[in-house]
This record gives structure tokens, sequence and C-alpha cells, in this order.
């Protein structure tokens, strides 16, 4: 049986923005599969995004969504659920505006644990702006504010998430959406901070200027490049030069910060205690 | 009777928070408003309520308008450079029609200028801080009781024309200990957010067919709806190159601009035969007003208006002072600001003169003094 992705799309939006060839498309159609999945409620979600392409995707969607400024869309995320802990909120955002603009959030919300899943839909280059390179664009890549090649290091953002404290990190692709709808599953259900990074494709801003002759190269190229990360963690590093690991990339159990601030809260209604 | 306390004015400030049903507040250091986090970060745990001290300013003004969303009545509280970093969001919030407070204890500036020493020379950033035409509501406390109350006031304000309110008070005032009644409950009006009546799914989330300012359903309430900082139609998605955007933008101001009798409040202190007439806010207004007392002592007709509500400026008030006074003194602690609104109201009919200190000491009631005998 088919799935009935209407029940989620909010009636009259679409079409969306997305170019033809961009791949958020197919992360949209795995985000709604994998919520169903888990059968919350679409009253219980509230989905937060900032500025960009990957950021228009609340709005097409039938849940509380919340379109906010350039990288905040992470503290707007905490206060709706410091205020509502007992919801689920997530974010939508892009390479630049996680962690260019939104950088500075980016790392203290995966420092505090909130209980919040993070997607970061990496596409190496800003888009909505058409084409300027990101914290993300590969070296030597041309963008249009990188004329003579990319000289700018990146950030390796799963990498970057770990380091920072997020309890869960993972990436997948846009090419492996089976595979990708199990990991949002995950994303999701896990109790903390939850970051999936989901190599994407901007052929209109990234691909045509790098050599990659039609969006269907750019997606092959996820499909030769990604490696799960139980096979990739296994070779010797001469052979996993130019890939990378996708999956589950790393988990810890942590104290969820609303879990800990709640019962704080708790505490103080018996005189005597209060310090943690 | 209330509870009577010895309080500093940031205090004050978190008191009347809480009595006005603030459940949430996020923040980030900065002098001379910390005591205000400090106050909520010990209070709202025991209350069930949620303290955050966020990254940085931004995110703390992000936090609030995501908080006030889910439906707590949120507060910031900051400082000149804090309040820059804010200003995008605060933005966010005028557009998206999310009540919040805003708190500015001002600092002398520009940049990170005196931070313990006082200041007025933020007061043009309250109106116009954040890029784009927006409404605007700015509260200006003298009093730690006013403090109190004022800050009571701006979540009603907030709250019921669905807007961030900014109170923005010097550091003197701030950090000034006075006795001060904390009234008890009901004393002082609390006012909510409207509601929407109808079901989930007829609510358009920006419907002004019946009135300006449109009820507002909180995330998590069964009534699903998208917020934006783009220009939106009623339904709340975004709307390009519309008449809709002008209408909208018109009515926003609407909400604050139609309803200045209720917003504007002040203090008119002996101006019904004064022929030279102060006017001051904050602690400028105090120093005012012991001018005035010993202009009055030497046989000079002077009074004191002090706004209590300097955004929307009280262009009526000034209007009709000027027509009857010989001349109106502006004594502020920047390098004149306010004054021009004064001058853009009295129109030539009668003489306006400023008194400028941005050194970090307050302007002196002798200063005023001196400045009303030569407009007199």
């Amino acid at each position: 049986m088919s799935f009935d992705y209407d029940q989620y799309i909010r009636g009259g939006k679409l079409p969306h923005i997305w170019c033809p060839g961009c791949t958020y498309g197919i992360v949209f159609k795995s985000l709604l599969r994998a919520v169903d999945s888990l059968k919350i409620p679409k009253d219980d979600v509230a989905l937060v995004s900032g500025i960009g392409c990957a950021s228009r995707l609340p709005g097409y969607v039938d849940f509380n969504t919340l379109h906010t400024t350039h990288g905040r869309a992470l503290p707007f995320a905490t206060g709706l659920k410091m205020a509502r802990p007992d919801k689920k909120v997530m974010v939508v955002s892009g390479d630049g505006d996680a962690t260019a603009i939104g950088g500075n959030h980016f790392i203290h919300a995966c420092r505090r644990n909130i209980d919040i899943t993070v997607l970061v839909f990496n596409n190496f280059i800003y888009g909505m702006t058409g084409g300027q390179y990101s914290p993300t664009t590969p070296s030597g890549h041309l963008a249009t504010t990188m004329p003579y090649g990319n000289i700018d290091p990146s950030f390796n953002i799963p990498d970057l998430a770990k380091g920072a404290g997020a309890s869960w990190v993972g990436r997948g692709t846009a090419y492996h959406a089976a595979a990708l709808d199990k990991l949002i599953v995950e994303a999701i259900q896990h109790k903390g901070l939850s970051v999936l990074e989901i190599i994407n494709a901007c052929p209109t801003t990234h691909g045509r200027r790098n050599k990659f002759k039609s969006p269907t190269d750019m997606l092959l190229w996820m499909k030769d490049t990604a490696l799960p990360v139980t096979a990739f963690d296994k070779l010797p590093p001469e052979k996993t030069a130019g890939k990378f690991p996708t999956g589950v990339l790393f988990k810890r159990e942590a104290p969820e910060y609303c879990e800990t601030y709640y019962g704080l809260v708790e505490r103080l209604k018996s005189p005597k205690e209060g310090r943690a | 009777m209330g509870k009577l306390k010895l309080l500093q004015g940031n205090e004050a400030c978190a008191e009347g928070a809480l009595y006005a049903g603030c459940t949430f507040f996020a923040g980030y250091p900065i002098t001379p408003s910390t005591e205000v986090a400090e106050f909520m970060a010990r209070s709202l745990p025991k209350i069930g309520g949620a303290f955050l001290q966020m990254e940085d300013e931004i995110a703390a003004m992000a936090a609030i308008i995501g908080g006030s969303l889910a439906g707590a009545k949120s507060l910031t509280a900051t400082s000149g450079p804090g309040f820059s970093l804010k200003q995008e969001n605060i933005g966010f919030a005028a557009l998206t029609e999310v009540p919040c407070v805003v708190v500015n204890v001002m600092r002398g500036g520009p940049s990170t200028g005196v931070p313990t020493g006082p200041g007025q020379s933020d007061i043009m950033q309250c109106k116009w801080g954040t890029h784009g035409d927006h409404p605007v509501i700015c509260l200006t406390p003298a009093y730690v009781q006013e403090i109190f109350s004022e800050t009571v006031r701006a979540f009603n304000l907030a709250e019921k024309y669905r807007t961030p309110v900014i109170i923005a008070f010097d550091e003197i005032v701030g950090h000034m200990r006075e006795k001060i009644e904390i009234p008890d409950k009901g004393v002082l009006p609390v006012e909510d957010r409207p509601k929407p009546a109808c079901k989930p799914s007829e609510y358009l989330p920006y419907d002004d067919s019946k009135g300006d300012v449109p009820p507002m359903a909180n995330f998590f309430e069964g009534y699903r709806y998208h917020v934006t900082g783009l220009n939106h139609g009623p339904d709340g998605f975004p709307v390009n190159a519309s008449p809709r955007i002008h209408t909208d933008e018109l009515r926003l101001m609407r909400k604050v601009e139609a309803n200045r009798k209720e917003i504007i409040r002040y203090e008119d202190y002996m101006t019904d035969d004064a022929e030279v007439v102060v006017f001051a806010y904050g602690v400028s207004g105090r120093s005012g007003k012991t001018a005035v007392e010993a202009a009055r002592a030497d046989g000079i007709k002077a009074g004191l208006f002090r706004p209590l509500t300097i955004w929307p400026f009280p262009e009526e008030e000034v209007a009709s002072i000027a027509s009857r006074v010989k001349g109106i003194v502006v004594p502020e602690l920047s390098l004149g600001q306010i004054i021009f609104e004064v001058d853009r109201c009295a129109k030539g009919r009668c003489r306006v003169e400023g008194i400028y200190r941005v050194d970090g000491d307050p302007i002196t009631p002798s200063q005023i003094l001196a400045k009303i005998k030569e407009v007199k």
C-alpha cells in the first residue's frame, strides 16, 4: 500500500519552492514516513526552522510550525521545549544556518542535551542566496564567493555535534532514502539532543559549477561515497579516503536537560532540598 | 495591604513580572541588568516556571518568543550591547505578534561604554532598533514602585496587543533601593492574550476581519498553524508583493496607534499654570521634580511632565503644553535624542531647551533649575 503523504501536507501549499533536481523533497517524504511510523499526534509536534531552502519545509507540514530568523531555530525550539517538555520538538536546518550563523546555538544545544531532534540538511552551499560557500563547502569547490576555488577548511558536522556534547549523532543521505527513514525514527526516539546530518544535493547553485553534469550525478556521488559506518570503521584509512560514514555514528546515555530542570523543580517542592 | 519590601529596581521588575504571571525567563549576564535574571533564577523553579541562561543575547530573545508561543508569559532583561543584539528577534516578535517583555536597563554607550553608569541614549533604539516599520510600546518608570507596576502593565499590554513591550529604565533606578508595596493578588489587573473561540479547522492566526488584534492560539493546543517572519496572509503563510503586506503592516501599527489613550501614561506635576515645563523620564524625571519644587519655592511657575510611556510618544500632551508655556526643558542622559520628539510636537510654539550629560552621572536638580530660570 502506498504511503498517504496528504495526511501530513497542508492543503494548497504545494508546489514547494525547491528547484528541479533538489533532493530536499526526498528528505521531506522520509521525514513524514518516519513521524507517521512513530504515531506521534500532529498536535504534539513542533517543527522549527531558521532561514534557507531547508527552512521552508515546515510551512508545508501540518504540525505546529515555526519559521524563524537565520541561524536561530535552536533557541526558539529550546524555548518551546522548556515551556512544554512533554511535546516533540524538531528542528530543520541547513549547513549555513546550523553551523555558520547558528553555530553558537548549535554547539550549546548539543552541550545542554535538551530533547530536540535536529535535522541538518547539508547541501554544501548557500542555495537560497545563489551559491555562496558555506562552512561545509569542500576544499577547492567553486562558489560565487569563492570564484577561484574554496580555501576555507570545512566542518564535519557529526564531529562538531559529538564534540559539543550531543548524545546521538548520525548521518544519512538523500540517496539512501529507506535507510534515512530509520535514522530519522531513531533520532526522534532518542531522549536528548540528536543531530542527524543529511547529505543533500543542490544542482542549481553547487553541482553545475562543480563538474556534476546532472542532479543524477550528485545522487550517484552519494551512492559511491557513502559507506555504512560499520564497514567504514573496518577499512584502513587509505581505503576510506574521499568516503564518508553513514548510520548512527555516536550515541551515549546522558541526562536530558528538561528532565534535569523539572527534576529540580520537583526537589524544590520539599523545603530542605533544592541543590543538585 | 500588600507586602512591604526594600528592593532595588531590577528586583522590583522581576517581582512585577511574577505578579503578572510570567513563567518563562531567558537571559544572558550583562551589567547592569543581571539582578533581574538572578531573581528569576531563584524564583521560577520554585513555581514550576522555566529559567534559561542562554548562550548569548540573541538566543535569549529567541527562547522567550518560543516560550511565549508555547503559552508562557515570557521575559528577558538586558542592557545596551545586549539590546543591540536582540533587535532582529524583537522585530520577529513584532511581525509574528508574539507577546513578550524586554527589559533594557540603560547604561552609557555606544559600544561597551560605561557598563556601571546610567544612560538614556538607547531611547531612539527602543523605537527604531529593529529594521523595518513595526509597532513599539516602551515604558519608562522612574521609581522602584513604578518599575513593579509598569512591569505588570508591560505584560498586560504585550498580551492584549500581541506585541513585544520594552521597559527602559536607567542603571540608577535599576540599582536604587526603595521601599515598595507588592499588592495582593487581584489588586492590579492582569490580562491574558485573546484566545480563539472558533474550531481549529476554522482558525486563521492573522485574521484581521474582526479586529486589529487576532486571537492567539498557543502551540500544542490543537490549532496547528504556521508562524513565519515573512510577511504573511491571514492563514499565516507567506505572501509576496501583495496589497495584503501594506494593509497588514498598517494594522500592526494601528494596534498601538489606535490605542494611544490606553497605552500612554504619564505624571503631570503642576503644569496647569506653568510657564516652564520640564519634560523628563527615568532618573532625569526624578531630578526634574526636585528642580520644579525648588523653582516653585523661588516663585517660578514651573511644572513637570514625566512620561511613563515614551513610545508611542505623548504627542498631543506635549503639543498642548507647548501651546501654553514659554519653554520646555528636556534633560536627558544622552547628547540629545528625545528632545527631537519634543521639538517635533512643540512645532515652534515655545522654546525647547535640552540639558545633556553622558559622563556617567545623573543630571542634577540644580542644573535643571538653572535652565528653568534661563528659559522663563
